[in-house]
């Protein structure tokens, strides 16, 4: 494998149409910024034809990809249309993979009324009966961690926190929670990658979490309505046609929208936390930045690296020619660290003027439903982490994610000071 | 210069002076009235910036826009009639003493 440096001098002088950022070689040691910086300057709406998942168009800079995240009329992200991922295997039944249709691969209407079945439990409203909670654990969490001893931050404290969230939002048994945690993770891998081995077994697993999720859907339905996301769709009178294959599609939309993405912002606002050490002190002098650090860490680390549509006509888009059926990936990455949008982007800046101002929720009608929730755990443990260090540091290489759309860590060795 | 009112939901009031041909997001933005995050810089394209017009203006602000301002309504939380996204609301004279409130939360 070759190094960040290597792939730097690659990204310069390589010819233009052989750039393929998807490949996840590239993501699992961050060598993707000098390949995104080419392509926003060169050609930010850019083709390339062979790739492990086919050709492809790129769009790089913050207000294209705004432009096709909101022009869903033609930028279809329907699962009868391809895939609102660029891997088809991820959530279709092709290759090895199975058929996992959920909202976020639907467009209006069904989108609409399946969005809005869920959406009133991660309502703002609705949150305040958590955050007592989510602080008790969050508090816990770190009262738990060793002082001056190294440990993989990732598993202490992001997986534990947010599969715990997780588990409450579902209201899913806590002692079996690091199920979720391991279903999160297989949807989003294909055999090779380290997790599963084959693709029967990443699809018998898929259909373990179905059957243990329609067990407790039955014990719901028999119970008057609760206020948990299974409940919900128990009793959602739009919600009750819902096959077991759509069900299953809803439940990994909600898995890993709600779990791999906040851990991974978790993880990269400790990462920044010892990146960044000024920014981290001036935030220790002044609670009142939580409320722009929270933003700036999402933004930061864009959890998700890309999505993507399928074009369903065609069109002329900044002078290029999209034909009908191109694959479109929107590189939230890229576009957030577009210089022309966002001041100094590489850098973590701890009072940015509108922080809020970034893609990693995307735009249009599938904005994220669960920013509130995962600002709110963020939230909570910025204010616990600076009520109690003096310095989070990370004391080795970061280990990654190999993939081009999960933006995360599998290993942070991180040492805290008192 | 033309004067908004926004009201938060518990009842709060904010006066502000505006510039005509802001929008009345960025008026919100411009003077840190706390209850609209206007996260898509004013593209219809968040809902973040979610207010109730006061009945008594619908007539000057008109209703929300076909499109994307009504489609993104469409998915917003505790929509009532005179909704609007408040990006989507251009400053002019006849705006002078606008009444908006403001939701409880932005979603
Ligand atoms: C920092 C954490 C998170 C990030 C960065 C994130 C990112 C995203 C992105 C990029 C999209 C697609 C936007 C688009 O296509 O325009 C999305 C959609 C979605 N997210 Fe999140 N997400 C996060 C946390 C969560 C949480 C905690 C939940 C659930 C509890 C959640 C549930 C969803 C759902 C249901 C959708 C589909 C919305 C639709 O299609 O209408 N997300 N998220
Ligand atoms: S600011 Fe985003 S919809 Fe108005």
């Amino acid at each position: 494998m070759k190094t960040q440096a290597e792939h730097a001098e690659i990204a310069r002088t390589i010819p233009l149409d052989k750039i393929d950022v998807s490949n996840p070689e590239l993501f699992a040691i961050e060598a993707l910024h000098p390949y995104f910086a080419r392509l926003r300057k060169e050609a930010p709406v850019h083709y390339c034809a062979e790739s492990a998942y086919g050709p492809y168009w790129s769009i790089t800079k913050f207000n294209d990809i705004v432009a096709v995240d909101m022009n869903h009329k033609v930028f279809s992200s329907d699962h009868t249309n391809g895939s609102f991922v660029l891997d088809d295997t991820t959530l279709n039944a092709v290759e090895g993979g199975i058929s996992l249709p959920n909202f976020l691969g639907m467009d209006p209407p069904t989108h609409d009324v399946h969005r809005l079945a869920v959406a009133p439990i991660v309502a703002p409203q609705n949150l305040l009966r958590f955050e007592a909670k989510i602080r008790e654990r969050t508090k816990n969490v770190l009262d738990s961690l060793p002082i001056g001893e190294t440990f993989n931050w990732v598993d202490r404290v992001s997986i534990e926190l947010t599969t715990m969230m997780l588990a409450t939002l579902l209201d899913f048994p806590f002692e079996d929670r690091s199920k979720l945690t391991r279903w999160s993770d297989v949807v989003t891998t294909r055999p090779g990658y380290g997790l599963v081995d084959t693709w029967e077994q990443r699809e018998q697993e898929l259909m373990e979490c179905l059957a243990y999720f329609q067990e407790l859907y039955a014990e719901r339905k028999k119970l008057p309505p609760q206020p948990d996301l299974v409940s919900m769709l128990a009793h959602a009178p739009s919600m009750q046609n819902l096959t077991p294959t759509d069900f299953l599609g809803m439940l990994v939309l909600l898995i890993v929208g709600g779990n791999d993405t906040t851990r991974s912002s978790m993880s990269g606002g400790a990462y920044a936390a010892s990146l960044f050490p000024e920014g981290f002190a001036k935030a220790k002098a002044n609670r009142a930045l939580i409320s722009s650090i929270v933003p700036e860490i999402v933004r930061w680390q864009t959890p998700i690296s890309h999505m993507r549509r399928t074009a369903i006509e065609d069109i002329e888009f900044q002078g290029q020619k999209i034909r009908k059926g191109d694959k479109v990936a929107m590189w939230y990455l890229s576009g957030n660290r577009d210089e022309e949008v966002i001041d100094r982007p590489m850098e973590f800046i701890v009072d940015r003027p509108r922080p809020r101002h970034h893609l990693s929720f995307g735009f249009g009608i599938h904005r994220c439903l669960g920013n509130r929730v995962a600002e709110l755990q963020l939230k909570v443990l910025v204010e616990e982490i600076l009520a109690r260090y003096s310095q989070v540091e990370v004391v080795g290489e970061p280990v990654r994610v190999p993939s081009n759309l999960i933006h995360g860590f599998i290993d942070l060795p991180v040492r805290l000071h008192a | 210069m033309p004067k908004i009112i926004f009201i938060t939901s518990d009842g709060t009031e904010r006066v502000v002076d505006a510039a005509t041909g802001q929008s009345a997001m960025e008026v919100a933005l411009d003077n840190l009235v706390e209850g609209i995050d206007g996260d898509c810089g004013g593209l219809a394209a968040c809902g973040t910036c979610h207010v109730y017009v006061d009945p008594d203006w619908i007539g000057k602000t008109g209703p929300a826009a076909p499109g994307i301002e009504q489609e993104m309504l469409a998915l917003t939380d505790n929509v009532q009639e005179t909704s609007r996204l408040s990006c989507q609301i251009k400053i002019s004279e006849e705006l002078d003493g606008l009444v908006l409130r403001m939701p409880e939360a932005q979603h």
